[in-house]
């Protein structure tokens, strides 16, 4: 009987819980005036966020997936990736804009990616058998110095990086029932869609992305097929780097890029990894999505200054109640 | 011969796991090693395959000293260690699961290769080609077992290191594994087995080792440690006459 009640007491939490919160967003919402459209661009613009969170939360994933380490240094990708593309775009390249676009994309993931193998490579490899505490301490460091470099070499001041294309409009937006669609919004979306499906045919497709996931599921079985735990370590900082980079850079033409971005995004991809569970990456994508929309409806219908906050109410809410992420049972998660 | 292990200690931390222990393994044979719960058969087979380190000794492989190499290198030479307790990759496919199996020498060999061999283990292990698309987690335990061990050959191995197959399964499925065993010596598959079930192991082996303490108690033909009577007080029950395993 007991159980019986318990279990109910949970039911009506889980469904309530949310729909009052609904509520309270309608409520403060229309003390505001808002429209439908007003709610539905707030939905939008929170879908674009939450795109890039969900890559930089792969990262996280991947990361924790292979070698049990948070990467705090994820958001450091993210910084260098729109920095570096803002940079070597500004260069006197002999092509015309699509090509340094291409150009500067390109090299900023390609360097991002070789940074991420040398913090691997000189900052965890050498101190692999300390505690994944030390090692998650470690990475935060890293963030910090790489932070460091960043601003000495591109000082306080924000670059920028232009839109990828126009839509063929002058402001490059277009209206759909008086909700505004930036045109780099979506590169954003079809940017993450492609991650996506490039993510899942490596991992269940190719012979490497199979050994990085048994390196996930029990990293001594996976020594002994031979699979070298070394080099998946370094793989997956290689590939949370790249995602991580790829994500600043497409946010870059809507958010200007600026030495210290990497602390909000590193943490709002932290989250959504958080919300998924940490393990799994359909969960991970999904929470990245989630929270993007919360914190900009909330937001929205409150004050944008506090747009931040949300993000770590969610995260102290999930690691209260829901330490195994929004969607998985118990620990019953798929890993990678 | 193919393995040999000259003065091997090993520790975990402080803790001295194997002391000095000596044995060898002929091509061809099946030796199996018995012993008590924690006398450290499983760190025995840990150092041959590289998880863990000797502290003193040398271990030969072929002719190579192979005390100092890492697992990868090692399972290259033809050393394949099918661990304890399974330890299959549940939430992946079996068809995967005996992919990762070959993954040493999946550049070097080609897909192709590798498939034809899925093939020759889908041949001892029928039940594994029905099973080939479903997670491996789901399996029964035995199921589980043969897919370690088949994992375990698609690495091809010259020498296999078999630890404790028979843990936990039915009599049955444990007849069915040791038919296996025997099957694959006469493929000439050289086979270094460690069990608790010390009848069912010496009957099939060639040879044998006692494990004490972390020492080689006792060392002989398997005829011969099935018949000493220290080993039937201590591992096989007593002085009743042999049951079939």
């Amino acid at each position: 009987m007991a159980e019986q009640r318990k279990l109910w007491i949970k039911r009506v939490v889980n469904v309530g819980v949310p729909l009052l919160l609904v509520a309270l967003v309608f409520y403060l919402g229309n003390q505001k005036g808002f429209t439908w459209q007003q709610y539905a661009q707030l939905v939008v613009d929170g879908v674009r966020g939450g795109a890039i969170y969900a890559l930089i939360a792969l990262g996280f994933v991947t990361v924790y997936n292979v070698t049990g380490i948070i990467n705090f240094a994820q958001g450091a990708f993210v910084m260098l990736g729109a920095m570096l593309a803002a940079t070597v775009y500004e260069l006197p390249l002999p092509f015309g804009d699509g090509w340094r676009l291409v150009v500067a994309f390109v090299t900023a993931v390609l360097l991002t990616t070789l940074v991420g193998v040398l913090i691997e490579r000189l900052t965890i490899y050498p101190a692999r058998h300390s505690t994944p505490l030390t090692l998650i301490i470690i990475t935060v460091g890293v963030y910090i110095a790489i932070q460091g470099i960043a601003l000495l070499v591109w000082g306080t001041n924000a670059l920028s990086f232009p839109a990828f294309t126009t839509l063929g409009t002058v402001d490059k937006t277009i209206r759909v029932g008086g909700v505004v669609l930036k045109a780099q919004s979506f590169w954003i979306w079809g940017t993450t869609a492609v991650i996506l499906v490039l993510l899942a045919w490596f991992f269940d497709r190719t012979m490497l992305g199979k050994g990085l996931r048994a390196c996930a599921i029990n990293r001594q079985a996976a020594r002994l097929m031979g699979i070298s735990t070394h080099r998946m370590s370094m793989l997956s900082f290689a590939l949370a780097a790249a995602l991580g980079a790829i994500g600043g850079i497409v946010l870059a033409p809507v958010t200007r890029p600026i030495y210290d971005m990497g602390l909000r995004l590193g943490l709002k991809g932290f989250v959504a990894a958080i919300m998924g569970g940490l393990v799994s990456s359909p969960a991970a994508v999904l929470g990245g999505l989630l929270l993007g929309v919360v914190e900009n409806v909330a937001a929205g219908v409150t004050k944008s200054g506090i747009k931040d906050i949300f993000a770590f109410i969610i995260l102290i809410l999930i690691l209260l109640f829901r330490p195994q992420g929004i969607l998985s049972k118990a620990q019953e998660t798929e890993k990678v | 011969m193919l393995l040999e292990l000259r003065g091997v200690s090993s520790y975990y931390g402080q803790i001295q796991a194997l002391k000095e222990v000596s044995l060898h393994v002929n091509a061809g044979e099946i030796v199996a090693l018995i012993g008590a719960n924690g006398a450290g058969k499983t760190t025995l087979l840990n150092t041959i395959s590289g998880l863990l380190q000797p502290r003193e000794g040398t271990i030969w492989f072929a002719g190579r000293n192979i005390s100092r190499l890492s697992p990868a290198q090692i399972v290259s030479l033809g050393i394949s260690h099918v661990p304890e307790h399974r330890q299959i990759f549940g939430t992946m496919t079996v068809y995967d699961n005996l992919l990762l199996g070959a993954y040493h020498r999946y550049r070097r060999d080609g897909k192709q290769a590798v498939l034809r061999d899925m093939e020759w283990v889908f041949e001892i292990f029928p039940v594994l080609r029905e099973r080939r698309e479903q997670l491996a987690g789901t399996m029964s335990g035995g199921e589980q077992q043969m897919l370690a061990v088949a994992r375990g050959l698609m690495a091809r191995p010259r020498l296999m290191l078999l630890d404790e197959p028979s843990l936990g399964l039915a009599p049955l499925i444990v007849r069915e594994l040791f038919r296996v065993v025997a099957e694959l010596r006469e493929e000439g598959q050289t086979i270094l087995l460690v069990e608790q079930n010390a009848r069912a192991a010496l009957r099939l082996a060639d040879r044998g080792y006692v494990l004490e303490n972390g020492r080689i108690a006792l060392e002989g033909t398997a005829e011969s440690l099935l018949h000493n009577s220290d080993v039937q007080m201590a591992y096989l029950g007593g002085r009743r006459t042999a049951v079939s395993p």
